[in-house]
C-alpha cells in the first residue's frame, strides 16, 4: 500500500516536473533564441568594451595588459602625466554640436509640429507628418551628400551668389568654402535629425486638449500668454522627450561630422572610429571614450525616463 | 482655394514655415537628383544640359554591382531571422512575467539607445577576442541585433493594441497554444510584423559604422562602398546612385507607414 501511495506520489511529482517544464517551454522558446542573441553580440560585447577600457593603451596585437584607470585618467585627470586636453575639448566640442543643433531643431520643428497638430487641415494631417518624416528613413550617409553637392567651393550655394552678384550691379557678395565648418556640421545636424523633434513634438502637441486653450483666451490671455502658460507646460514632456533624443543621436553621429566637418570639427564618435579603423590604433583609449560616450547616453536617457514623457517617446 | 480638398495657402507664419521647411527636408534631395542629370564633364552646378550618362557609367560599375549584392544578401538574410526572433520575443515579453524581465527588455531597447559607433566597436572587440574571422555572415550577425529590436518594438505596439479575448477564445475552444498562436495571433500582428521588416531592412541597407566594423576584407556593402568614394569629394554617378537609393528608401518607408496606419485604423 506504502508502495502504491508513493508510486501515485512518485507520479504527481513526475506530472508536477513535466508541467513545470511545459510553462518554461513557452518562455523559452518565445524568449531564449533573441535573448541569447543579444547577450552575445550586444550585452558580453560591452562588458568586454568596459573591461578593456581599463587597459591603459591596449592595441589589437596585445594578448593583455594589467589593469588600471590609464585610458580615463589620460582624458579626465589634469594631473597625470600623459593627459592631453585635446580629449576633452573632443568630448565638449561633441556636446556643444549636439547642443546647438537640438536647440536649433527645437526652434524650428516646435511651430512646424503645432501647425501639423493643431492648424493643418484634419484630413490631410497623418499625410504630412509622414510626409516630413519620410527623410528619415533614407541614408543619413547619403543626405550629408546632398549637402556636400550644396555647400562645396564650386557647390550650388556659391554658383547662387555668383549669380545674384553678376545679376545686380554694384552688390559683390562673398564666395566662401562652406563645407568643412561648423557651420556646416550644425546643417547638417539640423537637417538630420529635425524630423524625430517634429515627430516626438507632433504626438505631443496631437494630445493637447484645444479647449484649455480656447479656455485661456476667453479669459482674456493673449496669444503669447496662452502659449507660454498654457501650451508649453501642457507639452513640456513631449519638448523634453524631443530634445533628448535629438541630443543623444547628434552626439553620437559620425557621418555629418566625417562627411561636413574638416579635420577642425573632430566628435568623439570620429575619435572613437580612428581608435580602431584609423592610423592611431589604440583600442583601450577608444574602449575609454566609447565607455564615456554610452555614459553620457545613458545619463541623458535617465533623465529622459525621470522627467520626460515615455508614452510620446514610445510612440517615436 | 480648396481644390486639395481644404489644402490652401497657410494663413499663419507657423503653416508658412512648415512649407519653408519641407523645402529644407527636400530641397537637397531634389537638388541631388536635378544634377545626376547634368550633361558636365568635370563635376559644376553650371547647369550643362540633360544627360543620363552618370546613370549609364553607374549601370557599367561591376564594384557598385557587387556591394549591392553584398547588401542586400545582409539585409535579407539578418531581416528573415530576425522577422522570427523578433515577433517571438515580442510576444513573450508581452505574455509572461518572470523574475529578470525589466533587465531583459531593457536590453531589448539598447540596439536603440546605444550610438552605432559604440555597437560597432563593441563587436568588432568580440569577434576579434573570440577570434571569429570577419567576413558577410559577421555583417549578418550584427546587423540582427538592432533588425530584430526594431521590429520587436514594432510588434509590441501592435500586441498593445490587441483584443486578447481572442486567444482565450481559441484555447477555450480546444486549440493548442501553438495553434493559438499561428492561427489567431500571428495573422493579426502581420501588418506590424512586415511593417518592422520594412524598417529593419532599410536600417540594415543604410547602415555604415556597423558594417564598416565587421565586414573585414570578405564583404563590402553599399554604403561603405559611397562612403570611401565620397570622403574625398562630389562624384557625379554617386549622385544618379543616391538618386536610386533614396528613391528605393521612400518608397519602402511609404509602404511601411502605410502599413503601420491600416493596422492602427482597424480595430477602431
Amino acid at each position: 500500500m506504502s508502495a502504491s501511495l508513493s508510486k501515485s506520489r512518485l507520479q504527481g511529482l513526475g506530472t508536477t516536473i513535466r508541467h513545470r517544464c511545459q510553462q518554461l517551454l513557452g518562455p523559452l522558446a518565445l524568449l531564449g533564441p533573441a535573448g541569447i542573441w543579444l547577450l552575445l553580440f550586444l550585452v558580453l560585447p560591452t562588458l568586454l568594451i568596459l573591461d578593456i577600457s581599463l587597459v591603459p593603451d591596449l592595441r589589437p596585437e596585445d594578448v593583455g595588459g594589467a589593469y588600471g584607470l590609464g585610458n580615463y585618467s589620460r582624458v579626465f585627470n589634469p594631473f597625470d602625466p600623459r593627459f592631453d586636453s585635446v580629449y576633452l575639448q573632443v568630448i565638449w566640442r561633441s556636446v556643444y554640436y549636439a547642443t546647438v543643433s537640438t536647440i536649433a531643431c527645437l526652434v524650428l520643428g516646435f511651430p512646424v509640429a503645432y501647425w501639423l497638430a493643431i492648424m493643418a487641415p484634419r484630413r490631410w494631417r497623418n499625410f504630412l507628418v509622414v510626409a516630413f518624416i519620410l527623410p528619415l528613413w533614407t541614408s543619413s550617409l547619403l543626405r550629408s551628400y546632398a549637402w556636400i553637392s550644396i555647400l562645396r567651393p564650386t557647390g550650388l550655394l556659391n554658383t547662387f551668389i555668383t549669380w545674384l552678384s553678376d545679376l545686380i550691379p554694384g552688390v559683390d557678395l562673398p564666395t566662401q568654402n562652406w563645407l568643412y565648418s561648423s557651420a556646416a556640421v550644425f546643417v547638417g545636424l539640423t537637417y538630420n535629425f529635425l524630423p524625430y523633434m517634429v515627430l516626438i513634438l507632433y504626438a505631443s502637441l496631437e494630445k493637447l486638449d484645444i479647449s484649455l486653450l480656447e479656455a485661456a483666451a476667453d479669459l482674456g490671455a493673449n496669444p503669447r500668454q496662452t502659449f507660454w502658460k498654457v501650451t508649453v507646460p501642457q507639452t513640456l514632456p513631449g519638448i523634453a522627450a524631443g530634445c533628448l533624443l535629438v541630443f543623444i543621436t547628434s552626439m553620437g553621429d559620425f557621418v555629418v561630422p566625417t562627411l561636413l566637418g574638416g579635420a577642425s570639427s573632430m566628435t568623439i564618435s570620429r575619435l572613437i572610429y580612428n581608435q580602431f579603423l584609423g592610423i592611431t590604433r589604440n583600442w583601450g583609449l577608444g574602449s575609454a571614450l566609447s565607455m564615456i560616450l554610452i555614459l553620457a547616453v545613458s545619463l541623458a536617457i535617465a533623465l529622459l525616463l525621470k522627467y520626460g514623457d515615455r508614452d510620446s517617446v514610445k510612440e517615436a | 482655394m480648396s481644390f486639395l480638398g481644404g489644402l490652401s495657402l497657410p494663413k499663419t507664419w507657423q503653416g508658412w514655415l512648415t512649407i519653408v521647411l519641407f523645402g529644407f527636408m527636400y530641397g537637397p534631395i531634389m537638388v541631388l537628383g536635378i544634377y545626376s542629370f547634368n550633361d558636365s564633364r568635370r563635376y559644376t552646378s553650371v547647369w550643362q544640359g540633360f544627360s543620363l550618362r552618370w546613370y549609364e557609367s553607374l549601370f557599367q560599375d561591376a564594384r557598385i554591382f557587387r556591394a549591392l549584392q553584398d547588401t542586400l544578401f545582409v539585409a535579407i538574410v539578418a531581416v528573415a531571422i530576425s522577422s522570427v526572433l523578433g515577433t517571438l520575443m515580442a510576444i513573450g515579453l508581452c505574455k509572461y512575467y518572470f523574475p529578470g524581465k525589466g533587465i531583459y527588455r531593457g536590453a531589448s531597447y539598447l540596439p536603440l539607445i546605444i550610438p552605432d559607433i559604440s555597437i560597432a566597436v563593441a563587436t568588432l572587440v568580440f569577434l576579434a577576442s573570440m577570434a571569429i574571422p570577419l567576413s558577410i555572415w559577421t555583417i549578418v550577425a550584427a546587423h540582427m541585433v538592432f533588425c530584430l529590436a526594431y521590429i520587436a518594438v514594432v510588434v509590441s505596439s501592435r500586441l498593445g493594441s490587441l483584443d486578447p479575448n481572442l486567444e482565450e477564445a481559441a484555447l477555450d475552444l480546444g486549440a493548442t497554444p501553438t495553434q493559438a498562436l499561428i492561427k489567431v495571433l500571428l495573422p493579426q500582428l502581420m501588418p506590424a510584423i512586415v511593417a518592422g521588416c520594412l524598417l529593419a531592412f532599410v536600417l540594415s541597407i543604410d547602415d555604415l559604422l556597423i558594417s564598416s566594423f565587421t565586414a573585414g576584407g570578405g564583404a563590402n556593402p553599399l554604403p561603405l562602398e559611397i562612403f570611401s568614394r565620397i570622403r574625398n569629394g562630389v562624384k557625379p554617378d554617386m549622385n544618379a546612385l543616391s538618386v536610386l537609393l533614396i528613391l528605393a528608401s521612400g518608397m519602402i518607408a511609404a509602404l511601411a507607414e502605410y502599413l503601420r496606419y491600416k493596422s492602427s485604423t482597424l480595430d477602431r
